[in-house]
């Protein structure tokens, strides 16, 4: 009499527990979880009254498909939208790897480049004063050294006083935005009335080896050393323990502060090396260096969950994107803001596979103890 | 029997997470007015079968019936309707209120009044029946475990739980006071209750039980009528073979005082003092034990000896060199290794994520010049390790938290010991173990006393404290309340040092 009266059902589907999946299921699991991004996509494109393969394909013929001048012209572009990303996402990884939340990218990248610019200001103004090769690097140290010091702040304060890396990473992207602002309509202004600092002197814009930047070898060497960093170095050793548990690594001996320290400073500097290769690149510095990588690069690093090889893959997909849709508004009319719908999609289907990484659904056996 | 109503009767229950098979085939049953024991040793899957009929998690096939009718559990208040009542192993109580706002949250109350006035009485009257001492008024922060815990036994029972399972209950009371709680047990089995006891202790399974229901392996293997059973037989059933429940203790030659801690006081995180004025001394080739009830400043202890928590006054002399002060680096190479198995096993110790043989790598990754790890020797150590203590693994590649407690166990206590260390520090080495990897572990621990290492050993259970130590220490609320031979003490001797007695009061109530 007890049961009948509190008789409940057994749900229809449950979530479960599943054993790990292997690493060659788990590579199948984003293909189709790219698969799945790629026919959402065209289903969203579908909708706004385009064919889904006319834009894929116009999306890539924009990114690769240069002019009869120029071939390469479209790759180079498309690159130049691939190195500030991979550069990004790879100083990114090695704080999040270490579970320290940098979402200050912006603002590293924005101090990295106001650090270049100092030097790169100085050459324009004393012309031949500093030979080229000796003026990019520099401007590639001090780019690195703003970057940094930038990170370093939310380091310090976390170890010190326990404040929350994320505010405070995120907070200090806008006082970096503001001081740029300040400084290219203030005392670096060079053009009255507007927040123009002009353009650098030659010695200071980025070398190009057969028409492509010299920046592209700076990405692959830092993938390279990203790569091996996490992978075989003492401190990258480091970074996993202090990432996994602060105990266990101080029980292991490890001095956690300053491996904090020296990661944040790491990370930060190569997100300022991302804004030395922006105005070098560019001849200028302006508010819209960073275009919008330091949040991108987050985006980035967690898709491919932190590896250095996966970051290239990924960083090239979203240049692709970023890139072919920029033609695709002149060509078919469709804006470019389309592009970053793509990339929603996009991460919106891989963070959905990894629940079925962990999880999987349980159906109501049809066998279940239903009497009466 | 078929015809014979039962309080709860499992046919068949079988419950899988991903791989592992949690429970497969499951029967038991139990009627009112029985205490019924479910022996089996860790990760059998006692608790997982509880869980299931408290609403936690629901079996894959398998048909639970309560009192005669099969029903579906789906939600803890299911259970609760149903009259079943589950006393967990970590107490689930809000501590600034008082017991008796604690025995009644949850309840649909029909006015606010009775809240304040009727309440209590009905309480105090609960109380009396099955003899619980308990002041209802006192706030949950200011009680005992034991005290706790008899609050979590009156809350179900005030839900009118007539079915009680306890999970582990005397995990966290020491002698005397889980007689206390077997004497209500058995109040309530005279009042009719149907009562289940989660353990995997053989002694209290023969006290207080009148059948007993082994699981192995997520079966269940025998039950058996409790008084025609012996404890070696119990033994055999859980862990499937004939086993020697004899433990070692070789005498070896000792260093004298190798390690003195004086008069050590610590504060914890909260700022509370966990350890007071402790002073002791420990011999090479020798292992001193502590025991205490859970909490007594025993992690406090380990973890200022490892230099991870500042004194706040006394000394802790290596050699007779005060290592105070020093950083968890420096200790490391003085040859103190510490190993803490907490309750979730992983702790600090290893890290969860990475494979055997980077784990390998947490206290020696520094060694060499070079700014990349040397994997090579890890590597080997891995192997070498699996082979030796029978590490159950797919590859040494796999990562730790697949890995079993038992051979999580192993291969950090084995990489403790590959250090060659000095001084040994264990806390809980066992804690889960099946039966053949804990004397694998004392084996272990024994072949480092001949060498003349010093061991301390923090324990839990007295049993194996007894056999194994040579000198047995014990903490009460972070002081020091006896240091007892292990070869002439009795259980019950540390057992009154647990609740706080010492030496000489037992000595004065003794005249």
């Amino acid at each position: 009499m007890i049961a009948n009266g509190t008789r409940t059902h057994e749900p229809l589907v449950r979530i479960a527990k599943r054993r790990e999946r292997s690493r060659a299921e788990l590579i199948l699991l984003r293909a189709a979880a790219f698969l799945l991004a790629i026919v959402a996509g065209g289903a969203f494109i579908a909708l706004l009254g385009h064919s889904p393969i006319e834009v894929y394909a116009e999306i890539f013929k924009g990114a690769f498909a240069g002019n009869k001048r120029d071939p390469l012209s479209a790759v180079k572009q498309t690159l130049v939208f691939f190195v500030p990303l991979i550069v990004t996402s790879l100083g990114l990884s090695l704080a999040f790897r270490m579970k320290f939340w940098n979402i200050g990218g912006e603002g590293q990248i924005i101090m990295g480049g106001i650090f270049a610019t100092i030097f790169a200001l100085y050459s324009t103004d004393n012309p031949g004063a500093i030979p080229s090769f000796i003026l990019l690097p520099l401007m590639f140290v001090a780019g690195a050294l703003g970057g940094g010091l930038m990170a370093l702040l939310p380091a310090i304060f976390k170890i010190k006083f326990g404040t929350n890396e994320t505010l405070f990473t995120l907070m200090l992207n806008y006082i970096a935005l503001y001081f740029l602002k300040y400084l290219v309509s203030g005392p670096w202004q060079r053009t009255p009335g507007f927040a123009s600092i002009g353009n650098f002197d030659k010695s200071a814009r980025m070398w190009e080896i057969g028409g492509f930047h010299a920046s592209l070898l700076v990405a692959a060497a830092l993938v390279i050393f990203v790569h091996f960093y996490i992978k075989k170095s003492k401190q990258g050793y480091e970074i996993s323990v202090v990432g996994e548990s602060q105990p266990t690594a101080r029980y292991a001996g490890m001095n956690v502060g300053k491996i904090i320290l020296r990661t944040m400073f790491l990370s930060g500097a190569i997100c300022g090396m991302v804004g030395m290769i922006k105005v070098s690149s560019t001849y200028t510095l302006t508010e819209g260096i960073t275009g919008g990588v330091g949040f991108t690069g987050i985006t980035v690093a967690w898709l491919s969950q932190f590896n250095a090889l996966g970051m290239v893959l990924v960083s090239l997909l979203f240049a692709i994107l970023q890139k072919g849709s920029s033609v695709m508004q002149t060509s078919l009319g469709l804006s470019a803001d389309a592009s970053n719908v793509l990339q929603g999609i996009i991460l919106f289907s891989f963070l959905g596979t990894e629940f079925f990484t962990r999880y999987k659904f349980v159906f109501k056996k049809n066998n279940s103890k239903e009497k009466e | 029997m078929k015809e014979k109503i039962y309080a709860i009767e499992l046919n068949n229950i079988t419950k899988t997470f991903g791989e592992v098979v949690a429970n497969k085939d499951v029967c038991l049953n139990v009627c009112h007015g029985e205490i019924l024991a479910i022996l089996g040793e860790n990760g059998s899957g006692k608790t997982t079968l509880m869980n299931m009929l408290s609403g936690i998690y629901h079996p894959d096939s398998g048909e639970i019936q309560i009192n005669g009718q099969p029903v579906t559990i789906n939600a803890p208040k299911d259970a609760i309707d149903l009259k079943i009542g589950m006393i967990h192993q970590h107490f689930k109580l809000v501590d600034v209120l008082s017991a008796a706002d604690n025995i009644i949250m949850g309840r649909h109350q029909k006015s606010k009044k009775t809240r304040k006035s009727k309440l209590p009485s009905e309480l105090s009257a609960l109380c009396e029946s099955f003899g619980f001492d308990i002041n209802l008024s006192k706030k949950i922060y200011e009680m005992s475990v034991s005290e706790k815990q008899t609050v979590e036994i009156l809350k179900v029972l005030y839900q009118g739980a007539d079915i009680l399972i306890l999970d582990e209950p005397t995990a966290v009371l020491t002698p005397q006071e889980t007689k206390k709680l077997f004497a209500i047990l058995k109040n309530m089995k005279q009042s009719g209750a149907a009562i289940v006891i989660i353990t995997h202790k053989l002694g209290e399974v023969m006290e207080i039980s009148d059948r007993v229901t082994v699981l192995r392996k997520g079966e269940s293997i025998a039950t058996v009528e409790t008084a025609e059973t012996t404890p070696k037989q119990l033994t055999e059933l859980m862990v499937g073979r004939p086993v020697s429940l004899e433990i070692e203790r070789p005498g070896v030659e000792q260093e004298k005082n190798m390690f003195e801690v004086h008069r050590l006081s610590v504060k914890n995180n909260d700022g509370v003092y966990a350890l007071k004025d402790v002073s002791f001394s420990l011999n090479g080739g020798e292992i001193l034990g502590v025991a205490g009830v859970a909490g007594s400043g025993q992690k406090e202890l380990c973890e200022t000896i490892a230099g991870l928590l500042p004194a706040e006054k006394g000394a802790v002399l290596y050699h007779e060199e005060n290592i105070l002060g020093k950083t968890p680096a420096e200790i490391i190479n003085l040859g103190i290794s510490m190993s803490f198995i907490p309750e979730d096993r992983l702790g600090m110790g290893l890290v969860s994520s990475m494979d055997i043989t980077d784990n390998m790598l947490l206290k020696s990754y520094k060694n060499g010049k070079s700014p990349f790890v040397n994997h090579k020797p890890a590597r080997e150590l891995a192997q070498s390790l699996v082979e030796k203590l029978e590490i159950v693994t797919p590859s040494i590649k796999t990562p730790v938290r697949y890995l079993s407690g038992g051979n999580v166990q192993k291969v950090l206590l084995g990489r403790e010991i590959e250090s060659n260390p000095n001084l040994l520090i264990t806390a809980y080495p066992v804690r889960g173990l099946d039966i053949n990897s804990s004397y694998k572990i004392y084996d272990l621990l024994n072949e480092q006393k001949k060498k003349g290492v010093a061991i301390l050993f923090i324990g839990e259970d007295l049993d194996v404290m007894l056999g194994l130590c040579d000198r047995v220490l014990v903490l009460c609320h972070g002081e020091i309340t006896g240091i007892v031979d292990a070869k002439t003490t009795t259980k019950e001797e540390i057992g009154l040092l647990m609740t706080g007695e010492t030496k000489t009061q037992q000595e004065e109530d003794a005249e």
